[in-house]
């Protein structure tokens, strides 16, 4: 299994389309998950400004088989089947933990391919290695200064409070690109180089107009959660990890329903077990739709539109 | 309707979670199709008076339908007069199975009293269901420190006991190593899909150790109900398969 929680075990709507028994698929949602999800039904080709469309704030190009392209299509395909709209992808196939330049630039090539597969539907973000600074800063301006990607992913090559973190944020911030840094508290100790929540909280101190988001929210979400609380600048991203239930309740009470992002971390993880946490949780409706897609769109709302991309 | 194998009742001692109440749960259930489920008690896990356990499970699905609860007892060979729970299990509380956690209750799976417990399963007709994992091992409460049940020894013994039917829970996401994967091919072995991932993964499992071996679970109230439920969903599975993994499997092992 793919997914980018490294483990020393293991790997870490569409329009009414029915078929289900006679159902359509929006009157299985709906009576399903009631209000929470008639608004999921039937809305893969959103317009400009619908706050119920669904985006998935953390999707690899793995877990799938073929090309980059084969593999952006199987994810909408099976995305489609839960009403989920935009992927927001990084960090490709995945790969090596402590990756050399040219790893990294193949990494972002194949997320390239994804964006240019289906434009209207991926979003992606440059997924950069701050042991190597230089070359760090002129792959961002590759990817997104001049390219179509739209934000920064940092993964476990070196923990994130380090200051050779700094000049990538100050870049991302003067574009308005936020930084998706991976977290983990993981019992027995991280992987060398590996953040906690508490890392990228020393880290959003440092830059206070910079957007940060908390992959995993450190996977043991009720550590991490605390660990960022204090952080206004931090969101909690909800994926990677199992369906746990409460989760998405505590992190809203804690933070409030403007800091949390639904994230999957498909497809090393099912986009629907993911999903789940936030469908299931007990919210209220306005908050569902800020976790689902709304708080994603306002922090990439001015970089989308500089770039001419709709939200 | 939807048989979930993988339900429980009462609270996990490290969290409070939203259906750890039955008229929560079953409220849950209903709302998402779930006409069975197979329940057992958390506090089997922790409790040493495995009794109480089990007669406060089976009064908690005594009388209920929509959904009906069909209890699973706890039985802990490790507890002095465990066969007695085994005894009040079939024969007292009319339960079709057990369920079993060798991890948290500190036995490995080659220990003869466990080929004991299988043996006297499979004299009185009972289903075994075992349980791989609670929680992400990375992720345990500090308080406790429980590993994965290590399945080597047991393709074998369920060989030597062909008329066994037996339940893996919470283990489908370990499918590839190499005991699981030779359990998987055991006649009268089942899995559950709660802990299973990857984008579009019933469908995967389904077709690596054919859709008859798996059955919808959902691990409620640790997961939520909706997990498995979408998972069915984002697999787009044909209705032949969607049918034996949600109920005909469960009701076959049943004897319905
Ligand atoms: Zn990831």
């Amino acid at each position: 299994m793919q997914s980018d929680n490294p483990s020393p075990s293991a790997s870490c709507g569409p329009s009414d389309i029915g078929g289900f028994g006679g159902m359509t698929r929006r009157t299985m949602i709906a009576g399903a998950f009631g209000t929470a999800a008639a608004m999921m039904a039937g809305r893969a080709n959103t317009a400009e400004g619908d706050s119920t469309a669904i985006w998935d704030g953390h999707v690899h190009l793995a877990g799938v088989e073929g090309t980059m392209e084969q593999r952006a299509d199987r994810l909408l395909e099976h995305a489609d089947r839960l009403g989920i709209q935009r992927l927001v992808v990084f960090l490709g196939a995945l790969g090596g933990h402590d990756p050399k330049p040219e790893e990294v630039r193949q990494r972002n090539d194949e997320v390239l391919k994804a964006i240019a597969r289906s434009p209207d539907r991926i979003l992606g973000f440059v997924y950069l290695s701050p042991k190597y600074p230089k070359e760090s800063l002129e792959e961002f301006d590759r990817c997104v200064r001049d390219g179509p990607m739209v934000g920064v992913k940092l993964w476990v090559a070196m923990r994130c409070h380090e200051p050779a973190l700094d000049p990538i944020v100050r870049r991302a911030a003067e574009l308005g690109a936020p930084i998706l840094q991976h977290t983990f508290f993981r019992r027995g100790g991280n992987l060398p180089g590996e953040s906690d929540p508490s890392h990228l909280a020393a880290l959003a101190a440092r830059h206070p107009g910079a957007s940060f988001i908390c992959a995993h929210t450190g996977a043991d979400w009720e550590l991490g959660i605390r660990a960022i609380r204090a952080s206004a600048n931090i969101y909690a991203e909800t994926g990677g990890f199992d369906p746990c239930a409460g989760l998405v309740e505590m992190a809203i009470r804690e933070l409030g329903p403007d800091r949390v992002i639904f994230g999957s971390d498909a497809g090393g993880r099912s986009f629907a077990s993911q999903l789940a946490k936030v469908v299931s949780a007990d919210l209220p409706e306005p908050a569902r739709r800020l976790v689902l897609g709304e708080n994603l769109r306002r922090i990439l709302r001015p970089i989308l539109r500089r770039k001419g991309i709709k939200t | 309707m939807i048989v979930d194998v993988n339900a429980n009742m009462e609270r996990w001692p490290f969290r409070r979670t939203p259906c750890d109440e039955l008229p929560r749960l079953v409220d849950r259930m209903r709302r998402h199709g779930v006409g069975q489920a197979w329940v057992g008690n958390l506090d089997g896990i922790f409790h040493r008076d495995v009794g109480g356990v089990n007669i406060r499970l089976s009064e908690a699905c005594r009388g209920q339908r929509d959904p009906a609860l069909i209890p699973f007892g706890t039985v802990n060979p490790k507890l002095p007069d465990w066969r007695e729970d085994l005894r009040r299990c079939h024969e007292q509380f009319h339960m079709p199975g057990i369920r079993i956690h060798p991890n948290f209750h500190g036995y490995k799976l080659d220990d003869p009293m466990f080929a004991e417990l299988l043996d006297a399963s499979q004299q009185r007709g009972l289903i075994v269901q075992l349980v791989i994992r609670m929680d992400d091992v990375r992720l345990q409460h500090p308080l406790i420190d429980v590993p994965e049940v290590d399945v080597s020894p047991l393709t074998k013994l369920i060989r030597e006991r062909p008329e066994l039917r037996f339940v893996v829970l919470n283990g489908a996401d370990k499918i590839r190593s190499k005991a699981m994967g030779e359990l998987a091919s055991t006649t009268g072995v089942y899995f559950d899909i709660a802990t299973q991932e990857i984008v579009g993964g019933v469908a995967s499992f389904a077709s690596a150790i054919t859709p008859q071996r798996v059955l919808f679970g959902s691990h409620v109230p640790l997961f939520p109900l909706e997990a498995s439920v979408l998972k069915m969903r984002e697999s787009g599975l044909g209705e032949d398969t969607r049918a034996l993994i949600e109920s005909k499997n469960a009701l076959r092992i049943l004897g319905y």
